[in-house]
């Protein structure tokens, strides 16, 4: 079969192109893939690839050179990263002046360049492969296996690494109830953070009654400190689509939206890129491969509202309204977008169906705890040594995610927390780093799955402002439909902010608690009923910081302003006179070689010595 | 993405823009601002009555939705949007400081432009780009690992190649 532009008739077609493109790949060929995730895109990698690929286009080799732009690999706190095939050599903190001696010694001499390859740096160890790398080596990869090795422009990088024969296989050998069945067996819960089962939700409806019904991708990606969904759409688009469209022939849908955040303008041209590559092949349309399923996707910017992430408000974006939810008890299954039956997944749990039907749903069901199958992308960031996306199979406990792949606390601090959930999730206190990390037990700790950000804190963070934050974040968030939401988050951060501010009352604690049950009780939509969590988490756990801030007028973490005191080590000190030229109220005396110091009286806490300071000689005590 | 004054609005671009979209239903009303956003830099109170017009969509509800979403502006936006981003990453790693130097540096509150309509500046609720944190982007660029000093180096190089280049 011809490689080029072909279009599919029949699902057997797929295999065909697929073994066609395989073959002209030649066993001895050189790849040269960097990673244009955004990640390594802000450090870069545009302009490396751009590099390699003059120095491909330009070389005398025999062997045909490529380099290849790919999706996020997941490593963002070493990027940009590049990997030269053969041999999957992996550079890391690669910037342009290498590019010259990576094509000269490995890709044409096949010499590794030890400089660029990672470090371990507990035992020095270097690792030139991936696996070899702890950051990789504990993870499972299911969903972002392709993620890094294909060019997420190309649908035949996808079908060759065996995609969309998930669809032939469908297609050509199962029924609609027989794919709702697989995926049944799988256990897959819905990603997105409600965790609810997927195949139960496709088949209440497929049998609901009502045409046309809608199949919907949910990327409105809005918790902070998640960014799986993002490096998905963006590395591997077609995952997703082939996801919607096994959906589609499940339920019965011939109409598809994508509904992207508009601060992710990557993942829409991808995705953008991905529809009229798979529209042109056959693979959208009608009649596809031949067969009765028709099906097509059209990509939805959204409008930058955290609440549209809720399936009813994002419906209601689709429709051209403001994205404001309503009331639960009509399940979008029977009516949804235009009251017409519409199935709703997350970005994750549409990129999780390919390879269920590959591999069968007991496969799929192997992996991971009794309730929770499969595995779970995790996006770990905050103050941990090796930030960046990592797949685990659920189970796996909190502390081998961030020990182990994450390589510990940065800066030899000390563990304090570790938020998951979003803001609808908690804080995790140290005692608890022991447990496995699935739906139920998050939930038991008072946090929950969420959409997978996990972000590590460490001792110089207060959970005071913490909760603060996260109260104030969707506070101002709220849509404002109902009361408990829109004025309930009002009071909450207003008593934060004063237990911040150093005027806490006695039972201010008390009262927080108060309001959040109420939220939890009456508000309308998972924003407002889950939003108290991360308060009621803190106070759970770090009850003994609220009280130093409310009794003792301490910060204990040193962040609330007003709630310590700068002071210079005399010791480190090397009388420089730039705090003191920089100290706006005149506070700080001192001379040439004598160490500087603050008049408290005049301090107004401002902190500019303290940044300004290059000794670090200035301390918060 | 000019602003420009409302004298000199050009309502060519708004006309072609309802042309293109094809049969105009209300679930196209926020496809259309975001491309009138795309043309204008922002939504003209005049250019909105105008697409009223020529569509059929009620004003209102155009009001309504523009107000909504933070993605829409509905007054002229300086030359260079600085987004800062206030994930909880960035909360960890100290996303406040490099607001407040941000603002320090402007002389300008969250979601104002500059009176020499050179700076727009704004928050996002995260960026997505949590690796980096803390983050920020100029005019789609995005600068990760921010430090207080770097938003001084930064700013200010935008406004050598600006005067280097007018």
């Amino acid at each position: 079969m011809n490689t080029a532009a072909a279009k599919f008739a029949a699902p057997a077609d797929i295999e065909a192109f697929s073994q066609a493109v395989r073959g002209k790949i030649r066993a001895d060929s050189k790849v040269v893939r960097v990673c244009i995730g955004t990640g390594c895109a802000a450090k870069g990698s545009r302009k490396i690839y751009e590099l390699f690929r003059q120095a491909a286009e330009q070389s005398m080799d025999d062997v045909k050179i490529e380099a290849k732009c790919v999706g996020c690999h997941g490593f963002c706190e070493r990027g940009p990263i590049v990997v030269v095939e053969p041999g999957e050599i992996l550079y890391q903190r690669v910037e342009e002046p290498d590019v010259a001696e990576i094509f000269r010694e490995t890709v044409l001499g096949g010499r590794v360049i030890e400089r660029l390859l990672y470090e371990d740096s507990a035992t020095g160890t270097r690792a030139s492969k991936a696996e070899e790398i702890p950051f990789y080596a504990v993870q499972k990869r299911i969903v972002l296996e392709n993620n890094g090795r294909i060019d997420p422009a190309r649908i035949t990088d996808y079908i060759a690494q065996g995609g969309y024969s998930a669809l032939a296989k469908v297609l050509s050998s199962m029924t609609p109830e027989d794919v709702i069945a697989e995926v049944e067996a799988s256990g897959l819960r819905g990603r997105g953070g409600g965790g609810f089962p997927t195949a139960r939700k496709w088949r209440s409806c497929r049998e609901a009654k009502g045409k046309p019904k809608y199949v919907v991708c949910n990327g409105d990606e809005g918790d902070p400190g998640a960014f799986m969904d993002r490096s998905i759409m963006e590395g591997n688009p077609h995952s997703v689509i082939e996801g919607m469209l096994i959906g589609a022939y499940a339920i019965g849908s011939e109409q598809g939206y994508i509904y992207v955040r508009n601060e992710y303008p990557l993942a829409v041209e991808h995705l953008g890129t991905a529809i009229s590559q798979a529209r042109e092949m056959g693979l959208l349309g009608k009649n596809i491969l031949g067969g009765t399923l028709s099906f097509d996707i059209e990509i939805n910017r959204g409008g930058g509202a955290f609440v549209c992430g809720e399936s009813t408000a994002l419906m209601a974006s689709l429709e051209g309204r403001a994205g404001v939810p309503r009331a639960k008890y009509i399940h979008t299954v029977e009516s949804g977008l235009r009251n017409k039956p519409t199935n709703l997944n997350n970005v994750e749990t549409w990129a999780n169906i390919p390879a269920i039907i590959n591999r069968g749903g007991r496969w799929f069901a192997d992996i991971g705890t009794k309730n929770s199958k499969g595995t779970k992308v995790f996006s770990l960031v905050g103050n941990v040594r090796n930030t960046g996306l990592v797949e685990v199979p659920m189970g796996i406990t909190l502390r081998r995610i961030i020990d182990e792949i994450g390589g510990g606390v940065r800066d030899g601090k000390r563990f304090k927390a570790v938020q998951t959930g979003g803001p609808s999730g908690g804080c995790i206190p140290a005692e608890h780093l022991d447990t496995r990390v699935d739906f139920d037990e998050l939930t038991k700790l008072g946090s929950m799955m969420g959409s997978g950000g996990m972000i590590v804190m460490d001792e110089d963070t207060c959970m005071v402002r913490v909760a603060k934050y996260f109260t104030e974040f969707l506070q101002k968030e709220s849509c404002g439909k109902c009361t408990p939401c829109r004025e309930g988050l009002a009071q909450m951060l207003h008593i934060l902010g004063r237990i911040t501010d150093g005027e806490g009352q006695v039972g201010d604690i008390v009262r927080l608690e108060e309001l959040a049950d109420l939220l939890e009780g009456t508000a309308l939509c998972a924003l407002g009923k889950t939003a108290a969590n991360p308060v009621l988490s803190t106070i759970r756990y770090f009850r003994d910081e609220y009280d130093a801030h409310i009794r003792d007028r301490h910060c204990p973490a040193k962040e609330c302003r007003g709630l310590f005191r700068y002071e210079i080590d005399e010791e480190a000190c090397k009388a420089c006179g730039i705090c003191l030229k920089a100290c706006p109220v005149d506070a700080i005396t001192g001379e040439k070689k004598v160490p500087h110091v603050i008049d408290q009286d005049k301090c107004t806490l401002c902190g500019t010595c303290w940044e300004k300071c290059p000794f670090t000689a200035v301390m918060k005590v | 993405m000019q602003s420009k004054t409302e004298a000199s609005l050009d309502k060519t671009p708004a006309l072609k823009i309802c042309e293109s979209m094809g049969q105009i239903t209300s679930d196209s009303l926020i496809p259309i601002l975001q491309q009138i956003q795309d043309a204008y830099g922002y939504l003209p109170a005049e250019i909105l009555s105008e697409v009223s017009k020529q569509t059929g969509l009620n004003a209102n509800q155009m009001y309504g939705v523009a107000t909504f979403y933070e993605q829409f502006h509905l007054e002229p936006r300086g030359r260079h949007t600085i987004r800062c981003c206030r994930g909880t990453a960035c909360h960890v790693k100290g996303g406040r400081q490099i607001i407040n130097a941000i603002k320090r540096k402007l002389n300008i509150e969250e979601g104002e432009t500059t009176e020499d309509m050179q700076f727009t500046f704004e928050t996002v609720a995260c960026l997505g780009a949590c690796a980096l944190a803390p983050v920020m982007v100029v005019d789609g660029v995005y600068y990760g690992k921010m430090t207080h000093r770097r938003v001084g180096f930064v700013l200010d190089s935008l406004e050598t190649v600006e005067k280097e280049t007018t």
